[in-house]
């Protein structure tokens, strides 16, 4: 690893541990350095709290930003690899369908009133038979093109599973059921507990876990199936492998998020562009780049007005305008 | 005689259902350049890529140093034959040494990624074709033929013992076929078995120890270049007059004859 790409990861981690500092500074209940300071220290030297500092600190603040940092770190990751996988930038868990499809899961758990940890089974359930029906068709389907058909069939399944969602928001009950089905398909961190966080992080290491030991063989299967197998890689396996570690992280954090959209797109687009495509470098800069860029959109939603703004509207909106111009700029992503 | 490197025994080839080749035996030997010709849509990449055992052989089987290749996995398969596909262009800008690199990863571990002495494999296999000082390009922005060289120093990274290439001049200027042919002339005398397929035969006279000649999916003639590409046959396979003359050199050459044609 060359000193130009061991100086940016050193510089995303500092950005992303400043920027955590900062967003634990600010909110509706400002605290200042020597507050965080002295709570953390009470922590760890097990002193007995002290008011309303450590409350926000401990109960509101830090478990937010952390939610924001595993989220954005897992969708980033999920998306560069699907991208790696799949030869095709424009892949991301909202292409596959993996999103759409953990976010019916959510919907049908508020829909049947089930407590927060069956709305996340749900999700997550919902999720991976998503991507499981995707690649049933692409499977069957022989085209000549099976990363097209892959997306294509991940396009139809989500389009599919957003006609349930639609479906279930004229049944459900409009001043109870409703609001809180668009709240959580706008994707939103405002409701986030300590306990999500804490069932959410174990699934997305054991999904990261894979990736990281596989790094180079997912490097060599970007090449396509064909090369990857004269080059000893058993393609069909470590795809599906792969595959499946990639939407267990993304599912288990649709399931605390909503739906965050773009993310997974751009964010692995611009890792790319520091320090290229080879996985092994990628992987990691894009999680930090991901976990920096949530928790600064997130700190950004929940400070900039009175009223919070969705996460998922403001990640659109920053997205989208950013995705044309790399598509119009061309080239530095991708050939 | 040795058992031959890799080899075709009856092979029936094709996608899926359809039937492409059959009958096919060939085997090429360790130090030996096996050349096979056919014109376009004869099956030649159908089967080299059953031969590599990228497709599942409809009859017959390959054999690896006498071993049944559906008995080995990916990574056995990869350490004893190197393949080099037509030049393509790739999705993500590697820079060329990943690339060359990539061939060594039938020799690591499964959770592995390459060191220092991979890396020096793979210098060392540019430095050889010449082209070192691409190392850092971008594989999406060197020319062709730059690629196709890219590709053969991956195959020589890879360190088996066969190589099967898949017209590997197809897409290079003079200088740069030459290159090639003459590295893998080299190859051969380093003791390497290497099957390529090419569509000039004037290739199969110059590096090939033996040839083969593909037509509609069947070899209609194997052996030495002298006695398989006499102009009687490449007229029957191309269906075009040529003439195959010896040059005081030495070299055999094949030209076409449009005063016949």
């Amino acid at each position: 690893m060359t000193g130009y790409r061991l100086g940016v990861l050193g510089g995303l981690a500092v950005l992303l541990a400043l920027l955590m500092l900062a967003a634990s500074l600010v909110g509706a209940y400002p605290l200042s350095l020597g507050d965080v300071v002295a709570a953390v220290g009470r922590k760890l030297t097990g002193a007995t709290p002290q008011g309303q500092i450590d409350t926000v600190l401990f109960e509101v603040r830090l478990p937010r930003v952390f939610a924001a940092v595993l989220v954005g770190a897992a969708i980033a990751a999920a998306g560069a690899a699907y991208q790696t996988l799949f030869r095709n930038p424009l892949v991301s868990p909202d292409i596959l369908g993996v999103s759409t499809g953990a976010g019916l899961g959510a919907v049908l758990g508020i829909f049947l009133s089930l407590p927060v940890v069956g709305i996340q089974l749900a999700a997550f359930v919902v999720g991976l038979a998503t991507v499981g029906l995707v690649y049933a068709i692409a499977s069957v389907v022989h085209g000549r093109e099976p990363i097209l058909v892959l997306v294509l069939a991940g396009v139809v399944v989500g389009s599919l599973a957003g006609a349930a969602i639609s479906l279930m928001k004229i049944l459900a009950d409009p001043y109870d059921q409703l609001p809180a089905i668009v709240f959580w398909l706008l994707g939103s961190l405002s409701a986030i507990r300590k306990g999500e966080v804490w069932s959410a992080a174990p699934l997305v290491v054991l999904g990261l876990v894979p990736l990281v030991l596989l790094r180079w063989r997912i490097n060599v299967l970007s090449l396509g199936d064909e090369e990857a197998k004269a080059l000893g890689v058993e393609a069909g396996r470590l795809r599906l492998f792969v595959v499946a570690a990639a939407t267990l992280m993304t599912a288990s954090v649709v399931a605390i998020s909503g739906v965050i959209g773009w993310v997974g797109l751009v964010i692995p687009h611009i890792a790319r562009m520091a320090v290229g495509p080879s996985f092994d470098r990628l992987l990691p800069t894009a999680m930090l780049l991901g976990a920096s860029y949530l928790l600064l959109v997130d700190t950004i939603a929940r400070t900039m007005a009175r009223i919070e703004v969705p996460i998922g509207i403001l990640t659109a909106i920053i997205g989208a305008p950013f995705f044309l111009w790399l598509l119009a700029k061309g080239r530095e992503g991708w050939s | 005689m040795s058992a031959p490197m890799l080899a075709a025994h009856g092979l029936g080839f094709g996608y899926g259902a359809k039937a492409v080749g059959r009958d096919v035996d060939l085997a090429v030997r360790p130090g030996e350049v096996l050349c096979l010709l056919g014109p376009n849509g004869s099956g030649k990449t159908t089967l080299f890529k059953t031969m590599l055992g990228l497709l599942p052989a409809q009859a017959g089987e390959v054999r690896l140093e006498g071993v049944p290749m559906v008995q080995m996995s990916r990574g056995e398969i990869a350490r004893r034959v190197a393949y080099v596909p037509q030049a393509h262009a790739a999705h993500f800008p590697f820079r060329v040494l990943d690339m060359v690199v990539m061939g060594r990863t039938a020799h690591l571990g499964l959770f592995a990624a390459p060191g220092e002495e991979d890396r020096r494999k793979a210098l060392a296999a540019l430095a050889a074709l010449g082209i070192a000082d691409l190392a850092e390009n971008e594989y999406t922005r060197i020319s062709g033929g730059q690629r196709q060289l890219a590709l053969v120093a991956r195959a020589l990274a890879q360190d088996a013992p066969a190589i099967v290439m898949d017209e590997p001049t197809a897409s290079l200027d003079f200088g740069n076929q030459v290159v090639v042919l003459a590295e893998v002339k080299r190859l051969a005398r380093r003791g390497l078995a290497v099957v390529l397929s090419t569509h000039d035969p004037d290739h199969a006279f110059s590096v090939g120890d033996r040839v083969a000649l593909l037509d509609d999916g069947r070899l209609i003639a194997q052996g030495l270049p002298a006695e398989v590409l006499t102009p009687e046959r490449l007229r029957a396979v191309y269906g075009v007059s040529v003439i195959v003359e010896r040059l005081s050199q030495g070299q055999t050459v094949c030209a076409p004859d449009y005063g016949a044609a």
